[in-house]
């Protein structure tokens, strides 16, 4: 492989980050900019490494293109333990302040750090590396753009690398979930159109003449995600040389912006796009056709339909119109319908065969995110109605929400896809070993347990201490007795979390020794059809 | 164009706009006949590699 264009424009790119860290107006934009010199720089190093001159083999335009998929697979499983691993650190942080490490290591800049990682660097690779390889072999066609892909793979690696960086040099926007700043925005941009390129491309040349369900979802994840980064990061930079914006709206206008991209990145990230995942490879790793296809259609058009309109429901007794927070309410209460018709579609996709429960672990684990993704999607509407609103905000209940979402439905439908695929993306004949995947399975879901249950009683009687009244009419708590109370959950919480991350490095264990080719030798998981044998004689 | 301008479009013509164009997707979703259609789509990501 010759790489002359993309060594020459990496260099004029790595150039101008040089240039930006002499000329930066302020000293984290120059650290900033130091930073993204030494990773293009050092990217390039790597293109001129592996520069060979012998001529390329011929590329079969009817083989799928696996190469970024591959790549996706690793970077997906890597940023989920470094993600995670934040997670327990915070954690701990919360239990035990003297851990804030200052500056740069503080709740802070780590907590955002958490945030993005499993979000978009877990979260996000998992989306891109299971989207291609579906748009792939349910188009019957090869992905579209030739290299684009491996564009669209490595800019998104850079994106999480300023934004993971921009966080511990001090370098927000303070946008949940979107607190890169405007450059990195720009950046993640053009990523992003260059990935609605190619995955729109491929279904365009597709031969399969019906476009399956799941890209449908992954297409709407896609767009999207598009609209609401491009108008929540609406912003002026001060100079363009310097890392700080503001935004283009102000007061309870940006307020909505923000909730509008906010739930709809749960919305699209972490729900339309991992049912894209569902409606794939459950089917595969069950070996039948979804339910019911119509349903999934009708739900497909449900959730596009309703999930745009719940965002306000985050804005409740603020001052936001009464008549926008109802509409956040109403919309959230009506979207509990698609997701448990998503949700049953999914469950049912077993009917027949629930007997693969027992013998296979990838399927227990899939089983496992969808009846978390109707957990969490019956809990949310719940905590979207006002006078429960006013008991759940801004108390640990809210987290206990997001990670019953996260851990168990984001987190598990991931797990599973990532082990059906790596063993056939590698052609290895099995996993490293399916004893671990059992390892796995329980250490994740006994830690979702611990941390949502923890959560309930912690949120719950956090905002009941905050709102308790004496005769007088005086609160009876302090802010400070409310956080001395909650110690004892918080420490919970971290073994939680803590048993989550043993079971992601068991993973990356497993992963990693299924891509080198070993297969442990192991008991093999019960049979499906475990008939005992009459015994003949016995009365 | 106004703030009430659009405010009162969006839930007027616009909002009966949606709900139609909702309505009209399930319709044809569910549609007689569509369910051999939908069983063969079903199939697709079991027939490939």
């Amino acid at each position: 492989m010759k790489f002359g264009t993309e060594i020459v424009l990496l260099s004029v790119f790595a150039f101008a980050a040089l240039v930006a860290a002499g000329f930066g107006v302020d000293e984290p934009f120059r650290r900033h900019m130091w930073v993204l010199f030494f990773a293009v720089a050092g990217f390039t190093a790597i293109l001129l490494r592996n520069t060979e001159f012998k001529p390329a083999a011929p590329i079969d335009p009817s083989a799928h293109m696996d190469g970024p998929i591959r790549y996706g697979a690793i970077a997906t499983v890597f940023w989920g333990v470094v993600g995670m691993l934040v997670g327990v650190v915070i954690a701990l942080q919360l239990a035990y302040p003297d851990l804030n490490i200052q500056p740069w290591f503080n709740f802070g800049r780590l907590r955002p750090l958490h945030t993005s990682g499993v979000v978009f660097a877990f979260g996000g690779n998992a989306l891109l590396c299971t989207s291609l390889y579906v748009v792939q072999r349910t188009c019957r066609a090869r992905l579209f753009g030739g290299d684009l892909a491996w564009f669209v793979f490595w800019g998104y690696q850079l994106f999480i690398v300023m934004a993971a960086t921009g966080y511990l040099l001090g370098i927000t926007e303070g946008r949940e979930y979107a607190e890169p700043e405007w450059y990195v925005d720009v950046w993640l941009t053009i990523v992003w159109v260059a990935y609605l390129i190619l995955f729109l491309g491929t279904i365009l040349k597709r031969k399969e003449p019906h476009i399956y369900v799941a890209n449908w979802f992954y297409l709407s994840f896609i767009v999207t995600i598009a609209m609401l980064h491009v108008v929540n990061n609406l912003s002026m930079p001060v100079s363009f040389l310097g890392s700080k914006s503001y935004s283009a709206f102000s007061g309870v206008q940006d307020a909505l912006t923000q909730w509008w991209y906010g739930h709809n990145a749960v919305g699209f990230f972490l729900t339309a796009g991992f049912l894209g995942m569902m409606y794939y490879f459950v089917p595969k790793q069950a070996n039948r056709p979804v339910y019911s296809y119509r349903l999934s259609i009708v739900h497909f058009w449900a959730i596009i339909f309703l999930y745009i309109w719940a965002g306000p429901h985050h804005l409740h007794y603020t001052a936001l119109p009464d008549w926008a927070q109802t509409l956040g309410m109403a919309f959230s209460i009506m979207l509990w319908m698609p997701s448990w018709g998503g949700m049953i579609n999914g469950l049912m996709t077993l009917s027949g065969a629930w007997d693969k429960l027992r013998t296979d672990p990838i399927i227990r684990m899939m089983v496992m995110a969808v009846a978390f993704y109707g957990m969490s999607t019956f809990e949310g509407p719940i905590m979207a109605i006002r006078a429960v609103n006013s008991l759940s905000h801004y108390t640990d209940w809210t987290i206990g929400h997001v990670h019953s979402g996260a851990l168990g439905w984001v987190g598990m439908i991931s797990f599973g896809a990532i082990y059906y695929m790596v063993p056939k993306l590698w052609n290895r004949h099995r996993l490293y070993s399916l004893r671990l995947v059992t390892w796995h399975f329980w250490l994740a879901t006994l830690g979702i347990v611990v941390y949502a249950s923890v959560m309930w009683v912690s949120g719950i009687m956090q905002g009941l201490m905050w709102r308790e009244y004496d005769q007088q009419g005086f609160l009876v708590y302090s802010f400070a007795e409310t956080v001395a109370a909650m110690h004892p959950y918080y420490v919970m919480r971290a073994i939680g979390g803590a048993m989550y991350l043993s079971g992601a490095l068991i993973m990356a264990w497993n992963i990693t020794m299924t891509i080198l080719g070993h297969q442990r030798e192991e008991e093999p998981m019960p049979s499906p059809v475990a008939i005992r044998p009459a015994r003949s004689g016995a009365r | 164009m106004t703030y009430n301008l659009m405010r009162a479009f969006a839930d007027s013509w616009g909002l009966v706009a949606m709900a139609l164009f909702f309505v009209g997707c399930i319709a044809f979703a569910l549609r007689p006949g569509s369910r051999r259609l939908a069983d063969e789509a079903a199939r697709i990501p079991l027939e490939d590699e």
